[in-house]
């Protein structure tokens, strides 16, 4: 009993308390003392001093109401106590920490990701009302620098507009060479940012002044650092990029890295200048969009009023510009996710992945309330002793909440030191060696507060399951039964429907983690229009070495020579922009005879590329119908191209599209000569484009993808390639790589999906595992002793397997048919980002059956095993 | 109308108390308050303490343990600067409740 009276004066003896008592006291005492001074006996004197306080216990509480830091005081006992009792019951907490750190750490990364990208704003000193504008249409996003400018000079909503444009280039310095990723901005960028330069200057509007005029670059922080030692002598010299000089005029602050949240460029340029021949001529065309634009709202200005000003403008422009302009139109984004680019598919990705995350916590709480509602059935004496012994219901429940609010903000302490690592080592990662992505995913206060939100919440929501109980305990009740089995077992406890709730969540993690393995394994060998495998690319653009559109053809033409030569290739081709690269060009396309070219009159927009003779083979790709290119197609024979299959069809309907013709804005009509099979352009869930190519010759580019087909492997293609290349133009700088690794941009928003989904399918795994076997091994804890005596009686291990198991049993097969039928719900949400993911799956359907039911077994082994293995004598001596 | 209730008179009996006799434990506030009333107002003597706490929690007193004359331990209540304040609102706003409750039984 002293344990427990140690227990009881650790709730009601406080410092507050005890100084409230001595208060009360003495003033009885005074009281009593006054009265046998005034000739009461000390009976009568102590009955009377009681009489005239009141009721002493109502007074006290009240007083202690009024005493707000008595509250302070309450509620810190309260956790002491709290922390005692989970001490003593290290299982319970060890199991709880650990569902506790991956259900909240999960929710940590994954809202990290989501801040980091979708409400971090830029990194500029001022980010208020900064935003791209893009076209209505989703997808649509560049703009041209011609419209730009009139959306500039025109608006009367923003302080002002600015334009980039990401670019690569070689920029060579007297003793090295390296290929950078650069922004050409418009001259007011800086200013409208209200960026400084940390050395030198960086450039304004006034010092554009026609194409060329301003050949400047601004340094990024680290780029100085890692590709010139940090020497401020570099301000002022010259260096070439593509082999034109250029002035380094200043140094970039280090914490700007240029408007996009992901890219870190090298260095920025002067939008009017080029380092290359053509470079500038897209200054004049309005027709060609390629640049991005992000404008900063003037303050008092709504984001709504912006919209409408810019589209009033678009609607001018179209009815000046009908041939270019028409159906134009703005819309307003969130800046910095290259012109929303990444904006759209990331946000409902990220989205979707963020109710999955919520939902492993979800099913992680189930976990939980039903592991904490079987531990306060199991502690009912206790519970009921406290309560008989004067200590109220919202006492003792205030007291159950506070252990699990405490256990749930340790885990999430300990979730979040997890996360944050894990966030950190991804701002550390460079997914593509080739592009200047960071993905800076770096946790901030917003992080943390969301974190410890989630803790308190699930603390809470958890903590609150064993309310009933305790309203419920009839604590003469629980003492006279003894053991606290009776009344726990009801027909349906509570406890089961939560069960049955964590189960649904998990085989609906599992479910969307089995259709997201599938999709991606199926686009991996989806038609793509040319089989990658045995491909080596070796890809530059001949810009960097000083040639033009048109001269770069008779190079082009050595290489695939050259190329062909290597022993062993089996295959060579040309194209300028590898399809599923960094993404080809569009164009409308008309009919024959077409006068008026606005794109309202175009037939649809088709994707273009230039290509050699042979690349068709090289690339693997089937030409269904007539010839491949030759040689002869060029520059002044009669116009030709390849068509898709789309293409012809969406054309030409079912009669065949050889020998008919079509046109271009450019006026020209093309001859079509054959016809091949749909591919996959820009991505692998796109929806399929008509497709168009044209020889080499009669549409030069600079842009160069040589195509190597050979049953080499690439390691042993790339130095006789080199070899070969060098001796062309040692100059030229080439990427060499597989065309399967080529793809990995590609195919990286669905492995990140895979990864992510796979990642969240295994937690769930584990709770189902975790939460089945918890609630098979408690009862068959709670029931041995009856099993026992149905052992000693004759039972048979299936009756006693039946009654001990068939619970959870049939909780596993309902939740897991309602989480498939969620799933298949859910799933068309992932049918987005993961091509070819379905959940109707019969595979998949089966694959989730057997592995819930797989889970199913393992948990509930253990304590079938020791339902069994039952020893009655043993069992009833115990008692 | 201001803050009328019974509450606010025993605040300000007490309120009155400790301005006139500068330094008093409850027991002592309880027994002036009898006292000077006549015995005509008796408060069950407990529910002082609640009044106490809470007053002292808004900071119009401050406690402070000492010995009384009679060699015993007490816990004695001044008034603060606040509590000056609050006594004069307190009792202007009486005034007009009394005033208003004579004017009603006059009518008639």
């Amino acid at each position: 009993m002293s344990t427990l009276r140690r227990m009881v004066n650790s709730f009601h003896r406080s410092k507050i308390d005890q100084e409230i008592d001595r208060e009360l006291r003495s003033h009885l005492e005074m009281r009593i003392a006054d009265n046998v001074a005034a000739g009461m006996s000390p009976e009568e004197a102590r009955r009377d001093a009681f009489l005239r306080f009141g009721n002493r216990t109502v007074i006290k509480e009240e007083v202690a109401a009024a005493d707000a830091p008595l509250i302070f005081d309450a509620l810190w006992r309260e956790v002491r106590y709290a922390a005692r009792q989970l001490r003593r019951s290290p299982t319970f907490t060890t199991a709880a920490l650990i569902t506790l750190v991956l259900g909240i750490g999960a929710n940590v990364i994954v809202f990290g990701v989501l801040n980091a990208l979708l409400l971090r704003p830029l990194d500029v000193p001022q980010p208020t009302g900064l935003y791209n504008v893009v076209h209505q249409t989703p997808g649509y996003d560049s703009q041209s620098y011609p419209d730009f400018v009139d959306f500039q000079t025109r608006n009367t909503t923003f302080t002002g507009i600015a334009a980039y444009r990401l670019q690569d280039a070689g920029l060579t310095t007297a003793n090295a060479a390296y290929r950078c990723w650069y922004y050409r901005v418009s001259g007011n960028y800086f200013d409208m940012l209200g960026v400084q330069p940390a050395y030198g200057r960086v450039f304004h509007a006034s010092d554009e002044r026609g194409p060329n005029s301003a050949p400047y670059i601004v340094l990024s922080h680290g780029f100085w650092v890692s590709h010139f030692d940090s020497d401020s002598r570099i301000i002022g010299a010259t260096v070439r990029i593509n082999k034109h000089p250029f002035t380094v005029i200043g140094i970039a602050p280090s914490v700007f890295h240029g408007t996009d949240v992901f890219i870190w460029p090298d260095f920025w340029m002067p939008m009017v200048d080029s380092p290359d021949a053509e470079g500038t001529d897209f200054l004049s065309k309005r027709g060609s969009h390629n640049i991005w634009i992000l404008g900063k709202l003037k303050p008092g200005v709504s984001p709504q009023q912006a919209t409408d000003n810019l589209n009033a403008i678009a609607r001018e422009l179209a009815r000046l510009y009908p041939a270019t302009d028409d159906g134009l139109s703005a819309r307003l984004v969130k800046p910095g996710l290259m012109g929303d680019m990444i904006g759209d598919p990331a946000r409902s990705y990220i989205a979707g992945i963020m109710v999955l995350a919520l939902l492993v916590l979800l099913a992680a709480c189930a976990n939980l309330a039903s592991l904490f509602a079987a531990r306060t059935a199991d502690r009912s004496r206790e519970l009921a002793i406290r309560l008989a012994i004067g200590s109220s219901r919202w006492y003792v429940l205030r007291q159950l909440l506070a252990e699990a609010v405490l256990i749930s903000l340790l885990g999430g302490v300990l979730g979040t030191i997890f996360s944050t690592a894990l966030l950190r080592a991804l701002t550390r990662w460079q997914p593509f060696p080739q592009f200047p992505i960071h993905v800076a995913v770096s946790p901030d206060v917003k992080v943390y507060c969301v974190a410890l939100l989630l803790s308190v919440a699930s603390g809470i929501l958890w903590g609150l399951v064993p309310v009933r109980q305790v309203w419920a305990t009839d604590s003469a009740q629980v003492m006279k039964s003894g053991a606290a089995g009776t009344m726990i077992f009801r027909r349906f406890a509570f406890r089961d429907l939560l069960l049955g709730i964590q189960i649904t969540v998990c085989t609906l993690l599992v479910t969307s983690s089995f259709v997201a393995l599938l999709g991606m394994q199926r686009s991996l060998h989806a038609p793509l229009g040319f089989k990658p495998q045995g491909v080596t690319l070796a890809e530059t653009d001949m810009h960097m070495g000083g040639y033009t559109d048109n001269s770069s053809t008779q190079i082009q033409k050595r290489m695939l020579q050259e190329a062909a030569g290597i022993s062993g290739v089996t295959a060579v081709g040309i194209i300028n922009e590898t399809p599923l690269g960094t993404g080809g060009s569009t164009t409308q396309v008309y009919r024959l005879g077409t006068a008026d070219f606005r794109s309202s009159n175009s037939v649809f927009g088709a994707k273009y590329f230039s290509i050699s003779p042979g690349y068709l083979e090289a690339a693997g790709t089937h030409l269904l119908t007539g010839r491949d290119f030759t040689w002869h197609d060029a520059a002044n024979a009669p116009k030709v191209a390849i068509v898709n299959d789309r293409f012809a069809r969406a054309m030409f309907g079912k009669t065949s599209a050889l020998g008919r013709r079509f046109t271009l804005a450019d006026k020209v009509s093309y001859e079509i000569v054959g016809v091949i099979e749909d591919g996959k352009y820009d991505s692998l869930t796109e929806t399929p484009w008509a497709a168009m190519f044209f020889p080499l010759e009669q549409s030069p580019d600079t842009d160069t993808s040589l195509v190597v087909r050979s049953q080499l492997p690439p390691a042993e293609i790339v130095p006789q390639l080199r070899q070969v290349l060098t001796r062309i133009d040692p100059n030229l700088p080439f990427t060499f790589q597989s065309w399967p690794d080529a793809l990995g941009l590609v195919l990286f928003p669905a492995r990140v999906a895979t990864a992510t989904l796979g990642v969240m399918g295994f937690l769930a795994a584990m709770l189902a595992v975790t939460g089945v076997f918890g609630i098979a091994m408690y009862s068959v804890s709670k029931r041995i002793r009856e099993f026992g005596i149905r052992v000693a009686l004759g039972a048979q291990p299936v009756q006693l397997m039946r009654s001990a198991l068939s619970r959870p049993l049939i909780l596993l097969l309902s939740g897991t048919a309602a989480g498939l039928l969620l799933g298949v719900i859910a799933s068309e949400l992932l049918a987005q980002i993961v091509y070819q993911a379905t959940p109707r799956d019969p595979l998949v359907l089966a694959a989730v059956m057997a592995t819930m039911t797989i889970l199913g077994l393992f948990a509930i082994w253990i304590p079938a095993r020791r339902a069994l293995r039952v020893q009655p004598a043993g069992l009833l001596r115990e008692e | 109308m201001a803050r009328n209730d019974l509450q606010g008179s025993l605040d300000l009996l007490v309120l009155k108390t400790l301005s006139q006799m500068g330094e008093l434990h409850g027991y002592g506030i309880v027994l002036h308050i009898q006292r000077a009333s006549e015995e005509l107002l008796r408060v069950e003597e407990g529910s002082l303490y609640p009044a106490l706490h809470r007053m002292e929690q808004s900071g119009w007193i401050r406690s402070e343990w000492k010995v009384t004359e009679t060699h015993r331990e007490a816990k004695y209540y001044r008034l603060t600067a606040a509590g000056h304040k609050e006594l004069l609102k307190a009792e202007k706003s009486f005034e007009q409740l009394v005033k208003g409750v004579r004017a009603v039984l006059r009518y008639a």
